[in-house]
Parts: structure tokens; C-alpha cells; sequence
């Protein structure tokens, strides 16, 4: 049998080949045959995920880097063109290939309403993304991972953009790109450094067990370690949309809806998290920046949490689900417990995902209708929506034994034992999150439809290709947690951890591992798991006689559908006196300094030769006059110079 | 004689030429000041050749070119002047004037 | 003071005054006539050098052809009709001014030179007629006879210039 590692650099490459397929011959080639070619080259990845994947798992398996060549090789500094294959790689490129792979199913009927060669279009930049982020998570140092970091980033650019005649949406898109662009200016520093500290960016140079450039270094919260780690950060929080820069990730719901799902759900915005969880090590060697971390993390979590208990678009709700979640994640990072954050990232790409095409489909069958305040009592006309819908709610809310409760349990845990003010408020944010989830799917399924006739005419069930990605994905959250059952419930039932654990064995050595007992481990679950219910039933209820015309807004409510005016904030603080100060160099430097400039060089040549040409009088008198000045002038600088 | 003082009464004829030519208007006067110019230096060019004897080892002839050279000065000179004679009378024809200053139609 | 040196001081005062005489009379016909002294004080100063052909030289060509010409030219036009309008006050000083800076500046520059006090050698036949005509039609008689081009045009050039033209004058 072949050596699957020999051939990895086949899983980006039938992506790539989709995009320069679907992206040069987008105004020839048919619809069915562009979407066709879009989705084969992602299942094709995904089979060869799938192999590497079981070669990895194979007992004893050892991190495979493949060297392809040279890319930056400038005196010391030698940077190639590797990939390296190892558990949490192998992990990543089944989450990509497979979630993508049915969103690329789901796009092809989704989508069918666009016009042949922007349907094209649309495949070519989402194989464009999936290519990307399989090099981010395959690259074997930190600049093939930069490479793929700034992929992802224009693919999220030109998808959010993919409507480019709605300004708004070109707006958001570039909103996004800014955002993410702030990031990464702290990612690179990071990456410059890195090389002015260690000179090399290659992980298994600076992470290996015996020969890792790290592993002789004691010292913790070394200035060095503090501040790479921390600019690692900054680009995480970029593109993982943590506070500060999460506001574009809302905006980024301009995008079509499947978009969303692939990107900014299931895969881009986990980014972050992988990079992260790629340089454990320097963080658990600067416990300083992990308090960072946790802290930003739990932040997001409820913060954004708080702002999705107000939204009345289907998409926003979800948007800043997803930037709540991923707070969690960097909570569970933030505490130590990256495998925990690994899986929440797996589990949260399932129902996510599955979150995202379950509205999708909703729009889709609302004819574009976003607002849930329009919509009501679609479960019984949309069965397999609404049942894959409520399924992921119970999985995102944390709802035993549904994924989202095994993951987000491990990192609460986790949290419990590093503090438990971390595990009071991350149980608060939980409740939040089944709260807003619950009022979305009452809103959305239950009670009476409150849309327009045409509308509740035209509502159907989507079609196979839509549906299918759907049960799958539903299938996998509902199951998926079971991957990573607590040690309490079953001996040895965290396989995901174990799988994981030769990435992460170094850390969790440095790490002091702070165990809780059993019994409080069990009735820390109990009681949150309690909470959520509760909550959820509640929230089901309070929705289910939703009524808008007898709708109150406190002041608090209205500041909270504002989204707490982040927007404006940074409007008010950065994009105004961005703009004034613009509108100075503008109208004041440009005017009267740059344009002043140029125009006094035209102006004093101008006055100038005017000036000089009263010389050439025409008066033989003034000629002479001037010869025997300059006579006088030559012969005196003559005498001087002797 | 020395030659300082040939060299000192060249200069001072050519210099009260010079400011003749700045001060007067009439363009006769004017090209008179400058024949005395011309003639300065060829009062110095004869000079000098009578010292370029007087230093050792240098032969005649070299003496005698600058002789030949005042010579033609003069030569030239005579064709400027009749030349120049006859602008100034074109000039007079048409200005009715010989005022220098109407000299510079050139310009426009 | 030896003959030549009286000789030198006298004609160099006549020169030098012939020379203001020019730059300062109202009438150029007195203009003329201060400057025919003038040329006839160099061609002294040519006799006194030993210089014979060009003294004689100078007082057929300058003193006499050309000087005649200009006489003719000043009688030719009428200046009676059309007094010469002086020139601005200021221009007429910075003209002396400059004069006089040229001057100071020209014998400052020259009297440090180291040659200064070399005597001329008068003594020897160099500015003979026969010893100039001789070189002059030996070594010289192409540029003598260019020359000669050189004044057919030149009459060539005054007698188109002088013409009077038909009616075209503006």
C-alpha cells in the first residue's frame, strides 16, 4: 500500500485545481457542472482526509513533516515549503473536508437561483477557501500557516462581498477584511519575532519534545514568550472574532447563507483556536498571556451572549452564537484545557453548521426573509428543518447527551478548576445561549405564523440536496459528543483527548493539573445541566405566544438590540476622527501644502521667468550694462580666489 | 618703457569706452565708444608684442604675428563699421531717430 | 624723464582726454572730431613703440577712412531735427559706476602681475613696413586675401542695407 503521507499535498491541491477550474472557465462551463466539479474536489479531499486521518490513528504514528522545498531561504534564515501531518492536523482536515463538503452539497441547490457565471464564481472562491485553510492547517510552520491565514481572509473578503452590487454588503465585506487585516498585523509581528528570537518558524524546530528550540527553555513568562504569544493573540482575536474586533463577524451574515456556515462557523473563524492550540507550548509557557486568553474568552462568550438574547434576524442570532462560542473556546485555551477547546471546536462546527444551512433553509423557504418576528409556526409546514433545527439547539444549549453538553462541559470543568469565578460565569453565559437559542427556534417553529400570506403560501421543505446535508450534520451533533465522554461516566471514554494528547503532552507537563474530585464534577454537570433545561423550557414557552404588537422595550432591552452600540463606539472613537483627520490632510495639507507646493513651483517659474524677461529689455544699454557687471563679477572672484 | 604703463592707459581707454557705451543714447556715439575699445586693445596687442621681444629667447616672428593680427583687427573693423554705418542709417530712415533704446524692436 | 618718456605722458593725457571729449559732447560731429585725436594719439604711441606700418595703418584706415564715413553719416542725418534725449540719471551713473568698477577692478587684477616692469624692446626692425609686408604676403596671404572677401561683402551688406526700400517700410 502507498505511503498516504507521500501524497498529502494532493488534498489542497484538488481544491486549488476546483478554483482555477470553476475560476477560469466560470463563463463556459454549465451550472451543474461547475457546482459538480466544486463539490468533487472537496469529497475527494475529504477521502484522502479520511485516509490519513486512519493512518494517524494507526499505533504508532510519529509526526510526519514533508519538506517540498525552499520557499524563503535567505542568509541564516531557512523557511520551506512543508506540511506537517500530526493528530490535531488530521482532525482539523476532516472537519474542513467533511463540514465542507456538505455545505459545497448545499450550496449547489441553495444557490441554483444565480446566474451561471457568478454561480461559478461562488464555487471557485469556496474552493479558493477550502484550499486555504487546508494550508493553514497542513502548512509545517508559521508562515505557510500565514499564507493560508491571509487566504481564508480574502476568500471571507470576496464571499461576504459575493453580492458586490449591494453597498452594504461591500461594506461589510470590507469591514471584515480591516478587521481581520488589524489582526493580522499582530500575527506577522508575531512571526517576525519568533524569527528575530528563535530563527526558524518551522513548529517542529521549536516545539519537538527532545530537539524543540522551546523545550530549553525553563523560564516562564519570559518577555519573549509573553510577547510573541501575545501578538499570536492579537491575530487570533482577529480572526477568531474575540472582543475587540468581533464586530465584523455579524456583518460578515451580508455573505450568502451557506457561507456563513463554511466560514464563519465551521472553519475560518476556528482559525484562531487552531493556532493557538498549534502553539500550546509557548502558551503554557506564559501563564501571563493565558489569563489574557481566558479572560477575553469568557468576555466574548457572555458578552456576545447578551447581545443575541435581542436579535431579530435569523443570522444574527446565529452570527453571535458563534462569536460566543468561540469565546468559549478561547476560555477552555485560556485555562489549559486545549483538547477541550479542540472539541468544542469539532462538535461546534457540527451543529453550527447545521445551524446555519437549518436557517438557510428557512430563508430559503421564507423567500429571503431573515426577520423571526415575521416568521412562526414553520414546524409543521418544514418537518426535517425544524427536527435537524431543534436537534442542534439542544446540542448548542448543552443539553445531555448531545455534543455541545460533553465539549462545553470539559471546558467549564476545566475552568472550575483554575477558578471558579471563570465556571460561574461561563455557566451564566451557557444559560444565556440556551436561552437565546430557544427563543430562536420558538420564534422560527412554534406558535402561529405571523408573515404574509404569499409568503406562508410559498413555504415548502427544501429540497434532497438541502435536507441531506442537514441529517448528516445533525446525526454528527448529536452523536459527536460522544468522542469525548468525561472520565467520570466511562474509564478511559475520552478518546479525542487521548488522540490528541501527544500535541498537547509538553503543556499539560509545564501545566500544574489542578484535578476536581468526581463528586463535584458530577454535580457541577447536574446543576448546569438542570439550569439549561429550565431555561430552555422557559424561554420555549415565554416565545411560543410571542405576540408583536404588545411588544415593551425597556431601556435596557433597546440597548441590547443595539448590540451595547459597539458599532457606534468605534464609529465615534476610530472611524470619525479617521475620517476628520482624513478630511484635514484633504482639504488643508493636500490643498495648501502638497497642491501649494507643486502649483508655487508653477507659479514662482511663472513669476520668475516674467521677472527675468524684463532683463531681455531689448536696450543694447542694459546688455552691456550687465556684460561688465559680470566681467567685474569674474574678475573679483579671480583676485579673491588667489 | 615698461609695459604696466601701456597696460594701465589700455585699460582706461577701454574702460572710458565702456562707459561711454552705458551712458550715451546716440547710437553713433555709441559705436564710436566702441571703435575706442578696439582701439585700446590694439594699442596693448602692440605693446605687447614689442615686450614679447624683450624676453629672451623668443624669435621675431612670434613678434610680428601679433602685428599682423592688429592688422587685421583693422581689417575687420573697417568692414563693422561700414556695415554698422549703413544699419544706422537704415535705422534713421525708418525712426527718424538714432536713439539706441529704438533699437530694441527685436523684442516683440 | 627721457624724450620718449615725455613723449608717452603727453600722448597718453591727449588720448585720455580725446576719450572723455568723446564720451561726453552733445554733438556727435565734436564726437568725431575728439575721436580722430584720439586715434591720432595711438598712432603716436605706434611711432613711438617703433611700430611704423600699423601707426600708418591706423591713421589711413581709422583716422581717415572710417572717420570719414562717420562724418558723413552724422552729416547725412539731421540730428538738428532730433536732439538726443538723455538718458535717465541713474542709468548714466550706474554706466560710470561700472566703468569705474571694470576700471579699478582691471588694474587691481594687472598690477600684481610679475611681467609688469618688463621694458619694451623697441629696438629691433619687427614693426618695419618691409618686415610685416614681407611675413604678411608669406605666411599670411590666404587670411590677406579672405580678407578682401571679407570687405566685398561687407559693401555688399551696407548697399542692400542702405537701399531704399519701396514703400515697404512700416
Amino acid at each position: 500500500m502507498m505511503n498516504i503521507f507521500d501524497e498529502v499535498y494532493l488534498i489542497p491541491l484538488f481544491p486549488l485545481l476546483g478554483f482555477l477550474i470553476n475560476g477560469l472557465a466560470r463563463k463556459v462551463i454549465s451550472k451543474s457542472l461547475a457546482g459538480f466539479i466544486g463539490s468533487v474536489v472537496i469529497f475527494i479531499s475529504f477521502c484522502l482526509s479520511v485516509l490519513v486521518f486512519i493512518n494517524v490513528s494507526k499505533e504508532g504514528f510519529t509526526t510526519q513533516n514533508i519538506n517540498y522545498f525552499s520557499f524563503i531561504n535567505i542568509d541564516k534564515l531557512y523557511i520551506p515549503f512543508e506540511f506537517q501531518i500530526d493528530q490535531l492536523t488530521s482532525l482539523f482536515l476532516l472537519i474542513i473536508t467533511g463540514v465542507g463538503f456538505l455545505i459545497h452539497l448545499y450550496s449547489t441547490s441553495y444557490m441554483k437561483d444565480e446566474s451561471e457565471s457568478s454561480y461559478a464564481r461562488y464555487f471557485s472562491y469556496l474552493n479558493l477557501f477550502v484550499f486555504s485553510m487546508l494550508l493553514l492547517v497542513m502548512g509545517g510552520n508559521y508562515v505557510i500557516m500565514f499564507m493560508g491565514w491571509e487566504g481564508v481572509g480574502l476568500c471571507s473578503y470576496l464571499l461576504i462581498g459575493y453580492w458586490f452590487k449591494n453597498n452594504d454588503f461591500n461594506n461589510a465585506a470590507k469591514k471584515a477584511f480591516i478587521m481581520n487585516r488589524i489582526g493580522d498585523f499582530g500575527f506577522i509581528l508575531g512571526i517576525f519575532w519568533l524569527i528575530n528570537a528563535f530563527g526558524t518558524t518551522s513548529y517542529h524546530n521549536l516545539f519537538d519534545a527532545q530537539t524543540g528550540i522551546l523545550s530549553s527553555i525553563t523560564e516562564k513568562n519570559s518577555t519573549i514568550l509573553t510577547g510573541i504569544s501575545l501578538l499570536l493573540f492579537v491575530g487570533a482575536m482577529g480572526k477568531s472574532a474575540q472582543i475587540p474586533l468581533y464586530t465584523w463577524l455579524p456583518d460578515a451574515m451580508a455573505g450568502p447563507t451557506p457561507v456563513s456556515a463554511l466560514i464563519h462557523a465551521a472553519t475560518m473563524v476556528t482559525a484562531g483556536i487552531y493556532m493557538i492550540a498549534r502553539s500550546n507550548i509557548i502558551y503554557s509557557m506564559s501563564p501571563f498571556t493565558m489569563m489574557v486568553v481566558a479572560i477575553i474568552g469568557l468576555a466574548t462568550a457572555v458578552f456576545a451572549a447578551i447581545i443575541a438574547l435581542k436579535q431579530n434576524d435569523i443570522k444574527k442570532v446565529l452570527a453571535y452564537s458563534t462569536v460566543s462560542q468561540l469565546g468559549y473556546m478561547f476560555l477552555g485555551l485560556g485555562v489549559g484545557a486545549y483538547s477541550a477547546a479542540v472539541f468544542h471546536v469539532m462538535t461546534h462546527a457540527f451543529f453550527k453548521a447545521l445551524l446555519f444551512l437549518g436557517a438557510g433553509s428557512v430563508i430559503h423557504a421564507m423567500s429571503g426573509e431573515q426577520d423571526i418576528n415575521k416568521m412562526g409556526g414553520l414546524g409543521k409546514k418544514m418537518k426535517i428543518t425544524y427536527v435537524t433545527f431543534f436537534i442542534a439547539c439542544l446540542a448548542i444549549a448543552g443539553i445531555p447527551p448531545f455534543s455541545g453538553f460533553f465539549s462545553k462541559d470539559e471546558i467549564l470543568g476545566a475552568a472550575f478548576s483554575v477558578s471558579p469565578v471563570l465556571y460561574v460565569i461561563g455557566v451564566i453565559g451557557a444559560l444565556l445561549t440556551a436561552f437565546y437559542m430557544f427563543r430562536l427556534l420558538s420564534l422560527t417553529f412554534a406558535g402561529k405564523f405571523r408573515g404574509t400570506n404569499e409568503q406562508l403560501h410559498h413555504v415548502h421543505e427544501s429540497p434532497g440536496r438541502i435536507t441531506f446535508p442537514l441529517i448528516c450534520l445533525a446525526v454528527f451533533s448529536a452523536i459527536g459528543g460522544f468522542v469525548g465522554i468525561p472520565e467520570v461516566f466511562v474509564k478511559n471514554g475520552n478518546k479525542l483527548a487521548d488522540f490528541l494528547s501527544p500535541i498537547f503532552t509538553d503543556s499539560n507537563k509545564i501545566l500544574v493539573a489542578q484535578t476536581t474530585s468526581p463528586q463535584t464534577e458530577i454535580i457541577l454537570m447536574a446543576v448546569s445541566s438542570i439550569l439549561i433545561i429550565v431555561v430552555c423550557i422557559w424561554a420555549w414557552n415565554k416565545f411560543k405566544r410571542y405576540d408583536e404588537s404588545v411588544k415593551t422595550e425597556t431601556a435596557l432591552g433597546k440597548i441590547i438590540q443595539n448590540k451595547f452600540y459597539v458599532d457606534e463606539l468605534y464609529d465615534a472613537i476610530i472611524v470619525k476622527p479617521f475620517k476628520r483627520l482624513s478630511k484635514i490632510l484633504s482639504n488643508i495639507v493636500e490643498r495648501s501644502g502638497i497642491d501649494a507646493l507643486v502649483n508655487g513651483v508653477g507659479k514662482g517659474i511663472n513669476y520668475g521667468s516674467r521677472q527675468i524677461r524684463l532683463l531681455q529689455s531689448g536696450f543694447v544699454g542694459n546688455y552691456i550694462l550687465l556684460m561688465v557687471v559680470g566681467l567685474v563679477l569674474l574678475l573679483i572672484i579671480q583676485l579673491l580666489s588667489k | 618703457m615698461e609695459i604696466k604703463w601701456y597696460l594701465f592707459l589700455s585699460i582706461i581707454l577701454f574702460c572710458i569706452g565702456v562707459a561711454g557705451a552705458l551712458t550715451r543714447r546716440n547710437s553713433i556715439i555709441v559705436f564710436m565708444c566702441i571703435e575706442l575699445m578696439l582701439n585700446s586693445v590694439n594699442l596693448l596687442l602692440v605693446a605687447f608684442s614689442k615686450m614679447h621681444l624683450s624676453i629672451p629667447g623668443t624669435s621675431a616672428y612670434s613678434a610680428i604675428d601679433a602685428q599682423i593680427f592688429v592688422f587685421f583687427i583693422m581689417i575687420v573693423a573697417a568692414a563693422e563699421v561700414s556695415v554698422g554705418l549703413a544699419i544706422i542709417v537704415m535705422m534713421y530712415r525708418n525712426t527718424k531717430s538714432i536713439d539706441i533704446n529704438f533699437l530694441n524692436r527685436l523684442k516683440n | 624723464m627721457t624724450t620718449t618718456q615725455i613723449l608717452f605722458w603727453l600722448l597718453s593725457a591727449l588720448a585720455i582726454v580725446g576719450a572723455i571729449g568723446v564720451i561726453s559732447c552733445k554733438n556727435p560731429i565734436y564726437g568725431v572730431l575728439w575721436l580722430i585725436i584720439v586715434f591720432f594719439a595711438i598712432s603716436g604711441h605706434y611711432v613711438l613703440m617703433n611700430a611704423q606700418f600699423l601707426a600708418i595703418v591706423n591713421i589711413i584706415v581709422y583716422a581717415g577712412a572710417i572717420m570719414v564715413l562717420f562724418t558723413f553719416v552724422v552729416m547725412f542725418i539731421n540730428l538738428n531735427e532730433h536732439p538726443e534725449i538723455p538718458k535717465n540719471i541713474y542709468v548714466k551713473a550706474a554706466g560710470i559706476i561700472a566703468g569705474l568698477c571694470l576700471l579699478i577692478v582691471l588694474v587691481a587684477a594687472l598690477s600684481r602681475a610679475s611681467e609688469n616692469n618688463t621694458q619694451l624692446r623697441i629696438d629691433t626692425g619687427v614693426g618695419l613696413i618691409k618686415n610685416l609686408g614681407r611675413t604678411l604676403f608669406n605666411d599670411y596671404v590666404v587670411p590677406f586675401e579672405i580678407s578682401s572677401v571679407l570687405f566685398l561683402s561687407a559693401m555688399v551688406g551696407a548697399v542692400i542695407i542702405g537701399k531704399k526700400e519701396k514703400q515697404q517700410t512700416v
